[in-house]
């Protein structure tokens, strides 16, 4: 099956509804129910009580698009949020130029909010004003985000949830810890009957330029990703586990107790790549999927105290 | 020292945005170890496509090209700059 069989057949089964535009699709509870037992069998895998849990809106400061890097880097993916503020008069003009068709964004003045590049980029912005501890911090998050790709491959959703975790602390801390991330996600992910491969990648930075940018972080090894078939018998990655040295620590000033600039880590879990990767292996039919991988997505468990 | 390596050293020193002076560098140094970053590494060979009227490349788009001042001397006399036409 190619990509747009797959994703027609989405469309057809109900499980997505086509947004209107290249690569914005509107979830079925039934595609969610899959998200939301990916997110707990993720989730309480890797629980850990010195983690701190968050889940963040579809929004950040637009200070940390730039201060990221994202901006520089990837200007192609970014979403800004624009706004009326003019006054009375200038109302006038821009109701004017929708009324007639015209281009009225130019109306509008951006705003002290933008979309969400990755699920990393609000979590920094927090540990600016506190050394790190030598241990390190630990985050696990879940935002939806946001990527500018229009695209006809339901992979390639231009709103999409990732769920996140972050480390912040010294160099050896985050090394360990994304090599600690990439060994269990593959085998979490293989035992729901998904086979994965671990390869070396490189971001998609933007331009000439960002090639020179990407042959660094393959050089050293920076970036690797979990592939797999998502929409089509040609794999795709559903994670990414980056090892960022000290660029975030000091984009952000972040610091250790002896002054140092901290490093970090993150890995990703792209949910609904995750279940659409999983629809696309074991079929639509959710009660016909192998039964291990059933009970580890959607097993209830009863809480204390309760009978 | 010749024309180019001071030219390098220059635009090294207007968009390294090393700690240390690009001046004082001696050819061998790494660049990267004295303290250029990826991102900066990108503005300098941006600066030095400018300066010698140069386009690196794919296949020097490397961080090997940009490790030290004499391998970006090195890359840049592969793309004819300071070579006498003969």
């Amino acid at each position: 099956m190619n990509t747009e069989e797959f994703r027609q057949s989405l469309l057809d089964a109900g499980l997505l509804v086509d947004g209107g535009v290249d690569g914005l699709y509107l979830r079925s509870f039934r595609f969610e129910s899959i998200v939301r037992g990916l997110e707990a069998y993720i989730s309480s895998a890797w629980f850990d009580p010195r983690q701190t849990q968050l889940f963040l809106p579809p929004i950040m400061p637009l200070s940390t698009l730039v201060t990221a890097g994202y901006a520089t880097s990837f200007p192609n993916l970014i979403g800004t949020i624009s706004s009326f503020m003019g006054s009375e008069r200038e109302l006038v003009t821009l109701l004017e130029a929708l009324s007639t068709g015209e281009d009225w964004s130019a109306h509008l003045t951006q705003v002290e909010v933008a979309l969400c590049s990755a699920s990393c980029h609000p979590i920094y912005p927090l540990l600016r004003s506190l050394p790190v501890p030598d241990e390190g911090l630990l985050y696990e998050v879940q935002c939806p985000c946001f990527r500018h790709e229009p695209s006809h491959d339901p992979a390639r959703m231009q709103s999409f949830r990732q769920h996140e975790y972050i480390y912040v602390g010294p160099e050896e801390g985050a090394r360990t810890r994304r090599e600690l991330w990439i060994a269990g996600a593959r085998e979490l992910l293989e035992d729901l009957g998904l086979d994965i491969d671990v390869v070396e990648a490189n971001d998609p930075f933007f331009g000439r330029a960002g090639q020179l940018l990407a042959a660094g972080q393959r050089e050293k090894v920076l970036k690797y990703e979990l592939m797999t078939r998502i929409s089509s018998d040609s794999p795709g990655a559903v994670c990414s586990g980056n090892y960022h040295e000290d660029h975030f620590g000091k984009d952000f000033g972040l610091s250790l107790s002896d002054g140092s600039i901290a490093h970090s880590a993150c890995f990703g879990f792209g949910l609904d790549r995750i279940t659409l990767s999983l629809l696309f292996t074991h079929g639509f039919d959710v009660d016909a999927w192998p039964s291990a991988t059933r009970q580890r997505l959607f097993a209830t468990t009863v809480s204390p105290g309760t009978s | 020292m010749s024309d180019v390596e001071n030219t390098v050293k220059e635009i090294l020193e207007a968009h390294g945005r090393l700690p240390v002076s690009a001046l004082t560098l001696k050819s061998d140094d790494d660049l990267y170890q004295k303290g250029l970053t990826s991102h900066a590494s990108v503005n300098v060979m941006l600066a030095l496509e400018d300066s010698f009227d140069v386009v690196f490349p794919d296949a020097l788009l490397r961080r090997g090209t940009f490790q030290s001042v004499s391998a970006i001397c090195e890359a840049l006399t592969t793309l004819g700059v300071g070579v006498d036409p003969v």
